[in-house]
């Protein structure tokens, strides 16, 4: 009897961990609702008053290799290579592969940045980009720092690449540092 | 019987037409060897039964070795030339005068070009060509992401794109006909909906296509028309794709300026209707999943404001 109970315990938690592993695989064709919010997001910690704190948003596809791949792709097709390096070291852009977040390293934060654009040249990608892919573009700006799961960032290019993969990325510590 | 139009069996040019001639030797062949290779087994289940191996004549059996060599070394040598005459005389095939092409394979679509010294005359289109009968075409074929194969069956052979590469194929259609092609090098999700449809017609009805699609695209003549144009300039649709003509010029997605006058939409996935246009546009990866469009999250009024456009672009 104790012993069905284990083998039926031992199971359970085997089954649930395989879809732990589903999710990782995942291919989201739309995405979750609860990640469509884009209000709120405060870029300083500074604010008058006793701090009301940003809600927290997680990153819909920073535990998806799907997601997080399909960021890979379309921060080359849309160019976000020409300014920020191809791996994210930075060029006449900040680099993205450093522990520096001029506009902070959050989520939310980051998928605001890409949306509204930023002052010394980063262009306002909202209603442009869909919001699904600026999510995966976000997931795979945190993989480049080693932000996310190294079991989901991606483990090769597409295409030759000297830089070493985002699954190997050894996590950064955030910093926040503000505008030059 | 009714034309095919994705038929090795029923070819529209010369060279399809050898494939086919090939296609019935080896046919003919390997039957006549298949049944002697079964005959000849099942004598000899027939003869172990009996039990008379025993009193086998040696002669015998080396005369039938010996005949079987000799059928087997003509019967191949037969396949093995008409092969090799087959390619080299379809590979030598008179293209001067030819029209010129370029397609490019991608995931999971056909990027046309009808290239032309004068650059001002290039034609750029998608997924759908259009062949004068009776005129060589000569098409070059690139790659932009993993390797493909176009195979028209009526029309000739397949040949690989792979990236990093220039093949060349070459054909003529001898008559005017709808003909399908397909992707036949496993490319992925979407391999099965990549289909390029040609459409070979009579030399000045191509020439008026071709002039045709060498204008840029059609003006907005109505509101909804023009509010249409402002959407997909200015939305997500401008990201990937071009529109001759607008501000739209992006190249990872099929050519839009004449999209209203070409037969389906996705590769050969769905018709080209208002209604098809709309689940597309409105849910792309519900229509062929997998593909690379995002749902671009468009209001209905967006929506109906952009098929007036796109449906214009004659």
């Amino acid at each position: 009897m104790t012993r069905a109970l284990v083998a039926s315990a031992g199971l359970l938690v085997a089954v649930v961990l395989a879809q732990a592993g589903c999710e990782r695989e995942t291919r989201h064709q739309e995405l979750p609702a609860a990640a469509n919010r884009d209000v709120g997001v405060r870029l300083t910690s500074l604010e008058p008053g006793s701090p009301q704190g940003n809600p927290l948003v997680t990153s819909p596809y920073q535990n998806n290799a799907w997601g997080l791949s399909e960021g890979k792709r379309l921060y080359g097709a849309f160019n976000c290579t020409g300014c920020h390096g191809l791996a994210g070291g930075g060029a006449i852009g900040p680099a993205l592969m450093d522990d520096k977040w001029i506009y902070g390293s959050q989520p939310d934060q980051i998928f605001s940045s890409i949306s509204q654009g930023r002052p010394d040249g980063m262009p306002s990608f909202g209603g442009h980009i869909p919001t699904q892919q600026i999510w995966q573009l976000v997931a795979y700006v945190e993989s480049m720092s080693g932000q996310v799961p190294q079991d989901a960032a991606p483990s090769r290019s597409d295409a030759q690449s000297v830089a070493k993969p985002e699954s190997r990325i050894e996590r950064e510590p955030a910093r926040q540092t503000g505008h030059r | 019987m009714p034309s095919a139009i994705q038929s090795a069996l029923q070819p529209a040019g010369i060279e399809a037409l050898r494939i086919v001639h090939l296609w019935w030797i080896f046919f003919w062949v390997c039957t006549v060897v298949w049944v002697l290779v079964a005959g000849a087994t099942l004598m000899a289940v027939a003869s172990g039964r009996r039990g008379t191996s025993a009193g086998v004549n040696e002669r015998r059996v080396t005369g039938t070795v010996a005949a079987a060599t000799a059928v087997s070394t003509v019967a191949l040598l037969i396949l093995l030339t008409t092969s090799v005459v087959t390619d080299r005389v379809n590979a030598s095939l008179d293209t001067t005068n030819a029209l010129q092409l370029q397609i490019t394979g991608w995931q999971w679509w056909w990027d046309v070009q009808y290239t032309n010294p004068q650059a001002s005359l290039n034609v750029v289109t998608a997924n759908e060509i259009h062949i004068p009968v009776g005129r060589p075409i000569r098409v070059t074929l690139l790659s932009g992401d993993v390797i493909h194969s176009l195979w028209i069956p009526p029309l000739n052979g397949k040949t690989d794109l792979i990236p990093g590469r220039a093949n060349e194929i070459w054909f003529i259609a001898d008559r005017p006909g709808v003909y399908r092609g397909q992707c036949a090098e496993f490319c992925g999700t979407q391999h099965a909906k990549m289909a390029l449809t040609v459409l070979a017609e009579p030399e000045d009805q191509f020439q008026r296509w071709l002039t045709a699609q060498r204008s840029p695209a059609a003006s907005p003549t109505t509101p909804s028309e023009q509010r249409g144009r402002e959407i997909v300039e200015r939305g997500p649709c401008a990201m990937c794709h071009a529109i001759q003509g607008s501000t739209a010029g992006a190249r990872t997605a099929p050519d839009l300026t004449h999209i209203a006058t070409r037969s389906t939409i996705g590769a050969g996935s769905v018709p080209n209707t208002r209604g098809y246009l709309a689940g597309w546009i409105a849910d792309p990866q519900h229509v062929k999943p997998g593909n690379k469009m995002p749902a671009p999250g468009l209001s209905s009024e967006q929506l109906l404001a952009v098929l007036d456009y796109l449906e214009s672009l004659k």
